[in-house]
């Protein structure tokens, strides 16, 4: 889907003050999940989350993700969506592959705003749609210095 | 060593013993941070100072006026082996001691004829972790004898003084207190052998005094200003506290 | 200056996966962190970044404040031709960077 429309959906943020990571609510993601599979059901399964199960920080959460999928011109992964309920933004990133790539996998690293589930989901060629969920802790620090500087 | 520290907290000013309570088991910062963390700094690549490694490498070689670093210092693998792990030290031209920041503007300002770098700044930053990288491993090493006492000894008192809302020293925490869960996170020795660090707290690297400034920050403080007496008198007592382990900035840390 | 780091093998093996690292720099400011005075740091994100090899893309992401300061991402491609990897990203105030590598492919 485009790329606008899909990031104009996922503007479920709240009015610009101070947003501390506890106050987050869980959003209801289920429009962002329509969107893209442009209303079908995904299927479950079939991608590994690589998230640590407590996060010491949530400004910078390693994310690992691997969709089984032989990367043919047959059948491959298009795209892999990540959305994080709890965070002001819930849309987090999109990644474009394809055959091209040899493997469906990435890796990064993503805020996360509190205690949640990522909910990954990915797109496959033939309009298939695949869905997987982790939940991570998402702990704080006890020395916060926002204002250091 | 509890009774010891427990005296040691009755009393505000040192008087107290040579060596730091924690002697025989000197820990670097990064055995308190998350296997994330530490895995993050470890790795060459993926490790957020490497941008600022490899700006300050380019400032390095930089032309100001006709003059770079490179001219007068030529290869900082080189030159620069060990330099880190000897500040902060006594300054003859500055007339007082002084740490790495301040001893890159000196040249900065007097060498190449440039402006002041500012504290925190991406160039300063920069060179500062360019630079400690080159002795990373390397053991730290500071005289306090000579024109540095009087600051080792300020220093030395600052630590063992309670301050703050808080009323807490940093003793209270970091020799007292170090390996014990403080909400989520393991109290550290406070050792300062990884600085310039990247701080997932900030997003983005800081140098060992914007750190300690936390630190007042945090026990509800005022914070010293940047290149105060009070901060580089601190970060002289706990280099010299930090005497015999292997430098690692630049780091991460939470 | 956006400054950037990418990281791919010395030398690939014909039509085998390698792994490509990309970091960029920039802070991902969220847009609701308040500095010393209270004052909101306005948003200032990378929106786009993408990868082309031998002038095809072969990688792209969307992303916004959820990612991390200073992007990191790591990223598979087969190996076809010896080529140059090009990385290319660009920010919401419409600044942007490029970096690239040579891929040896034998």
């Amino acid at each position: 889907m485009k790329r606008r429309a899909f990031l104009r959906l996922s503007t479920l943020t709240v009015a610009a003050g101070a947003l501390p990571a506890d106050a987050q609510e869980v959003r209801d993601i289920a429009p962002l999940i329509q969107a893209i599979t442009h209303g079908a059901t995904p299927e479950e399964g079939g991608i590994e989350i690589g998230l640590p199960p407590i996060a010491e920080n949530g400004h910078s959460v390693p994310l690992t993700l691997k969709v089984a999928s032989p990367m043919t011109q047959a059948d491959h992964v298009r795209a892999i969506h990540v959305i994080a309920e709890r965070n002001p933004r819930p849309a987090v990133a999109t990644f474009h592959l394809g055959p091209w790539s040899g493997r469906a996998e990435v890796a990064t690293r993503m805020r996360l705003a509190g205690t949640q589930k990522v909910t990954v989901v990915a797109v496959l060629s033939g309009d298939r749609f695949r869905i997987a969920r982790k939940e991570v802790v998402v702990e704080s620090g006890a020395c916060l210095d926002e204002g250091s500087l | 060593m509890q009774r010891g520290c427990v005296f040691a907290l009755c009393i505000s000013s040192a008087a107290l013993a040579a060596d730091p309570p924690h002697a025989g088991r000197a820990r670097n910062g990064s055995e308190f941070q998350s296997a994330d963390v530490r895995a993050l700094q470890s790795d060459d690549f993926a490790n957020p100072m490497a941008l600022w490694v490899e700006r300050g490498e380019a400032s390095w070689s930089r032309a100001y006026n006709g003059r770079s670093c490179a001219g007068c210092h030529g290869d900082a693998r080189k030159s620069m082996k060990g330099v880190a792990a000897r500040y902060p030290r006594y300054d003859a031209g500055a007339g007082e001691v002084i740490d790495l920041s301040r001893r890159i503007n000196g040249c900065v300002v007097g060498g190449l004829g440039a402006r002041k770098l500012e504290a925190e700044s991406d160039e300063l930053l920069g060179l500062e972790a360019y630079i400690a990288l080159q002795s990373r491993g390397m053991p730290v090493n500071v005289a306090i004898d000579g024109p540095a006492h009087a600051t080792w000894e300020a220093g030395r008192e600052l630590y063992f003084t309670r301050i703050g809302q808080l009323n807490l020293a940093c003793t209270n925490c970091h020799d007292a207190s170090w390996g014990k869960t403080l909400l989520a996170e393991t109290i550290s020795q406070g050792q300062p052998t990884g600085w310039p660090a990247y701080r997932l707290e900030w997003q983005r690297p800081g140098s060992l005094q914007r750190r300690l400034r936390a630190c007042f920050n945090g026990v509800r403080a005022a914070m010293p200003a940047y290149g105060s007496h009070d901060l580089v008198a601190l970060e002289l007592y706990l280099a010299w506290r930090a005497r015999g382990l292997p430098m690692e900035a630049p780091a991460v840390r939470r | 200056m956006l400054l950037g780091r990418i990281q791919v093998p010395p030398s690939v093996k014909r039509a085998a996966v390698f792994e490509v690292r990309v970091i960029v720099q920039h802070p991902m400011e969220t847009g609701f962190r308040r500095d010393y005075e209270g004052r909101i740091i306005p948003l200032h994100i990378v929106q786009h970044l993408a990868c082309t090899y031998g002038g095809r893309e072969v990688f792209r992401v969307e992303l916004g404040s959820g990612i991390a300061a200073n992007p990191y991402f790591v990223f598979p491609v087969v190996a076809s031709e010896s080529g140059e990897m090009v990385v290319e990203w660009s920010d919401d105030r419409g600044e942007s960077g490029s970096i690239s590598a040579m891929v040896n492919v034998a």
